[in-house]
């Protein structure tokens, strides 16, 4: 191990200790660029050095965390995505009386949001109830208010369109001079909440999760116990939907999904793969 | 001289097109290590792109994807919307961070990370473009004792991005892109031939 290495381990560990964040199995490259990016922004000379403001100033810990995982996100993110799940997902759940669906990774909310909207033009949003979970309460809250800046509306008008979007978005927010604020009625069924992934256990008997952008930031372990803790979360024939660029491939659940639209990583859960094992043994 | 590198990272921007067409196909099948690409484009462009440098090279070309182990005679271009980060075990990440230079993929994360993994034996390489991205990247590679090249911008179709690399006064050699390939194939055979 280096020295950088060395700093990093014991960054980690401190913050763990305290506050019971966990970031050991995080992917490296990312996690150590986001740490640069707080060293630099903090004006110390080492990231050892960081390790005392970080235990004991609270503020000084939330901001290093909005800064070391990325909230970057948009409405209707990958229009070609939500419009597969209009077509290929809502006319399964539209066969239930009552659906279960849980976003996860949430940020700012765009994407549950997004997912509101489509399910109210689909009319299922009435019988969902949408848990809408990330480990950073300072998003979640900014969640929870569904305001967003003025200039993001063009981006999310774009992409409801091209997502197959039914109405006119203006519809869904309201304008003010700098900010748009989203229809409160689209919170009724959502329930905000705080989730570890790296930590926290499952969420059951859902019908449909989105995992969109979040398993990138995770070392294979990690993706391989929260790609488990969906499939035990998920009902057989739930679905799973993870960003445009992420795998099960690697994954010890693989053989339990099966893909409706592999390009845009929606599967599908076939079977319950513990249920399979015990019956082999 | 003597160089013994494990990888090669490329940047472009503007007129990349062009550039990659160019310079992929003169690479030999047998090339030692792997060339990983970020190219600056629109996400969605993706397949056509590849499949047609591909077609044309005697490398794989392939889409970098997440986790992938970084293997040699293969060049990986970064996937359109994400940044492509390196990690020490060899393989690929991606990330969706904030554009950087205003561009995601961007050049800068690549180097950075391939720097911290690669140090001395990595080749950094700047070729045609619009923007500085790629400029801070060269400034790391080069701490870290790698080598860096920009393309002549002369032979560039777009200037600015190799005029801010040499800028840097980290940029080894100014090299034509045609004799990119053929200049960092006698580099290893010379290593080779020393060793
Ligand atoms: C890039 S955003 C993805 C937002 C949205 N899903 C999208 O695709 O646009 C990644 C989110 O994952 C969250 N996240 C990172 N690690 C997490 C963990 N261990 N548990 C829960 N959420 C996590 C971050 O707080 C961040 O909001």
């Amino acid at each position: 191990m280096n020295n950088e290495e060395i700093e990093i381990n014991i960054l980690l560990n401190a913050i763990q200790l305290k506050y019971g964040y966990d970031f050991t199995q995080y992917a490296d490259a990312s996690l150590t660029r986001r740490i640069h990016k707080s060293l630099a922004d903090s004006g110390y000379n080492r990231i050892s050095e960081m390790i005392t403001p970080l235990i004991h100033d609270k503020e000084f810990f939330n901001v290093f965390l909005n800064n070391l995982t990325v909230n970057v996100t948009e409405m209707f993110r990958d229009p070609p995505f939500f419009h597969n799940l209009r077509e290929k997902v809502i006319p399964y759940l539209k066969t239930f009386p009552f659906i279960k669906v849980w976003s996860v990774g949430v940020a700012t909310g765009e994407e549950v949001y997004s997912l509101a909207i489509l399910l109210k033009e689909e009319g299922l949003y009435d019988k969902a109830l949408i848990y809408a979970t990330d480990f950073n309460d300072t998003v979640l809250e900014a969640a929870q208010k569904g305001i967003y800046p003025a200039q993001s509306i063009k981006t999310s008008t774009r992409n409801y369109q091209k997502s197959g979007g039914k109405h006119s978005f203006a519809t869904y927010y309201h304008a003010d001079y700098d900010s748009v604020i989203f229809d409160r009625a689209l919170k009724k069924n959502i329930v905000f909440a705080n989730h570890n992934l790296a930590t926290d256990g499952v969420f059951g008997e859902m019908n449909l999760i989105l995992c969109r952008n979040v398993l990138i930031y995770f070392n294979r372990e990690l993706q391989d116990r929260v790609l488990k803790l969906f499939h035990d979360s998920l009902r057989t024939n739930g679905f799973l939907c993870l960003g445009t660029r992420e795998t099960i491939d690697f994954s010890t659940v693989v053989d339990a999904f099966v893909p409706i639209k592999k390009r845009l990583r929606i599967f599908q859960k076939k079977r319950d793969q513990t249920q399979e094992i015990s019956d082999e043994g | 001289m003597k160089v013994d590198f494990s990888a090669v990272v490329i940047g472009v921007s503007a007129g990349g097109f062009q550039a990659l067409h160019t310079l992929l196909p003169l690479f030999p099948k047998a090339f030692p290590s792997p060339v990983i690409v970020v190219q600056h484009r629109m996400a969605g462009e993706d397949d056509f792109f590849i499949d047609s440098l591909n077609n044309k090279s005697r490398l794989t070309v392939k889409e970098a994807e997440e986790k992938e182990e970084i293997r040699p005679g293969t060049a990986y271009i970064a996937p359109g919307g994400y940044h492509l980060l390196v990690e020490k075990d060899h393989t690929f990440s991606l990330s969706v961070d904030e554009p950087v230079c205003y561009a995601r993929p961007s050049i800068d994360v690549l180097f950075e990370t391939a720097a911290r993994v690669y140090g001395s034996h990595l080749v950094g390489i700047i070729l045609t473009g619009a923007n500085s991205d790629g400029s801070n990247g060269i400034k790391t590679i080069k701490q870290g004792s790698g080598l860096t090249i920009a393309q002549d911008p002369e032979t560039a179709e777009v200037n600015l991005m190799p005029l801010s690399a040499i800028a840097t006064h980290c940029i080894d050699f100014i090299l034509p892109l045609e004799e990119i390939p053929s200049f960092l194939t006698n580099l290893v055979e010379d290593t080779h031939d020393n060793s």
